[in-house]
């Protein structure tokens, strides 16, 4: 884990640390499994077509999940996540799988974010964030927002 | 075709056990398992139910705990050491045995070691064929063994 | 091209709750959730650690908790239903929107309300779309508002 990050270390425009992910269709079959969200679009190919998606898809609450482990990774355990929101503005494919543990070549995404505003509310350090998720090609798929509280250097 | 012959490094395998892991039986999980194998039985499913019993709490269906559907084991990088040491690279399962020795439920705590017993050469309508032996050893939280698995499958 | 016209049907839908669902929220399926997001957070997956934090337990990501992640409510029968009042079939998730009110962890026990928050009728790329909002909101063993969720899910 990052060492721990405080109010005082963030302004606005500060990058969050970006976090790398790679969909394959091994995490979408794991991910149903964990969350219970079996929507045949995730794994079946002639479904996911019929709908106009082309080839299954991955779950925007796995892509979800991501951003909310980009914050809490930049957060650290002292930071505390108090609001996130996302939209799914575009598809994303997971890679397929060539081993058991190895995915063939295919798209990386990257969990990214900076500061947009900063400011004391109560005796709460607040600070406001734009996320999203990005794709090689640079294409912001999923974008949303954050709202979390840092502990100050000061106490 | 022709018997698949083992190589000395699966053969240095035979008898090797994986760390212990650590399975805590949770309510959910079983739950989970039986809706997914479709097992309405309330004993697995429904929690008032279940503690109205004489088993007093959920039970986890038979075929819930056995390698590999244990929490924390990587079975994929599991297969990965044995194609490491020489095996081929296709995989399927062979056949699964068990012991029930003790019921298990929500709430227990089992230890499982899982043991390389034995690895074979043959040969199997797949071609040469190495067939593995799997003794997944369950041992509860009274000290009791709750399950042995043997799980058997085919590399070819 | 034109924006999706709600039925009559559909519009008294709105404001509909769903019979509350009790979640028990276990160590188990935390760590299930964290590996297969890919979240190596040791707070979320390794007890021992966790332990030591200032939480003393497992902690469940944000977004752990969170419809459709709801063991016992089956969200296929609440599209069928959408369905029957008129929703189109082409069915895509919108976005979420989460207020974290109080920590989740092991051992915590939530209710879950869900509640048809909208149904509006829009044009979007799919064409006529009817957008839904789900709300729900999980309420912990101490009677606090843990967290509440929009989801918006669109047919086309």
């Amino acid at each position: 884990m990052a060492k721990q990050l405080y109010y005082e270390d963030v302004e606005v425009g500060s990058e969050i640390t970006p976090l790398k992910k790679i969909a394959t269709t091994r995490m979408l079959v794991q991910y149903a499994g964990a969350s219970g969200d079996f929507n045949p679009l995730h794994y079946e190919e002639d479904f996911a077509k019929s709908l106009g998606v082309g080839k299954p898809i991955v779950h925007g609450l796995l892509k979800r999940a991501w951003l909310v482990n980009l914050m809490t990774d930049w957060i650290g355990e002292k930071g505390g996540l108090k609001k996130l929101s996302c939209r799914y503005r575009g598809m994303d494919y997971p890679r397929k799988m060539k081993t058991f543990d190895e995915p063939h070549d295919g798209d990386t995404w990257w969990c990214k974010g900076k500061v947009t505003k900063k400011f004391v509310q109560g005796d709460e350090n607040l600070v406001e964030c734009e996320i999203w998720v990005e794709n090689d090609k640079g294409e912001k798929n999923t974008t949303g927002s954050a709202l979390t509280a840092l502990p100050s250097k000061a106490k | 075709m022709a018997v698949f012959v083992l190589t000395d490094g699966l053969k240095k395998l035979i008898g090797t056990a994986e760390p212990p892991l650590l399975y805590k039986i949770e309510e959910g999980s079983i739950q989970r398992f039986a809706r997914a194998v479709g097992d309405s039985n309330p004993m697995h499913n429904d929690v008032e139910f279940a503690a109205q019993s004489e088993f007093g709490r959920l039970k986890a269906p038979p075929s819930f705990t056995g390698w590999p559907v244990t929490s924390g084991f990587d079975m994929f990088q599991f297969v990965e050491k044995l194609i490491a040491a020489g095996a081929p690279r296709g995989n399927l399962d062979g056949s699964v045995e068990y012991e029930f020795k003790a019921p298990i439920g929500a709430g227990d705590m089992l230890v499982a070691v899982i043991k390389i017993a034995n690895i074979e050469g043959k040969e199997t309508r797949m071609g040469p064929t190495m067939v593995t032996t799997l003794e997944t050893t369950y041992t509860n939280q009274r000290g009791e063994v709750a399950l042995i698995a043997r799980n058997q499958f085919l590399s070819f | 091209m034109a924006a999706f016209v709600v039925t009559d049907s559909l519009k008294q839908l709105i404001g509909q709750k769903e019979k509350p669902v009790v979640l028990k929220i276990e160590e188990g399926a935390i760590q299930r959730y964290a590996r297969a997001v890919g979240d190596s957070n040791p707070l979320f997956s390794d007890v021992e650690y966790a332990a030591q934090s200032k939480w003393g337990r497992v902690m469940a990501p944000p977004g752990f908790t969170g419809w459709p992640i709801a063991s016992g409510f089956d969200m296929f029968k609440l599209f069928e239903r959408l369905a029957k009042a008129g929703a189109p079939m082409g069915l895509l998730d919108g976005g979420v929107e989460y207020d974290f009110l109080a920590p989740i962890g092991d051992g915590d026990i939530l209710v879950m309300e869900i509640k048809i928050a909208g149904i509006e009728g829009r044009e979007t790329k799919m064409g006529p779309t009817m957008v839904t909002t789900i709300e729900s909101t999980f309420t912990n063993q101490r009677g606090a508002v843990a967290l509440i969720t929009r989801n918006t899910f669109l047919n086309f």
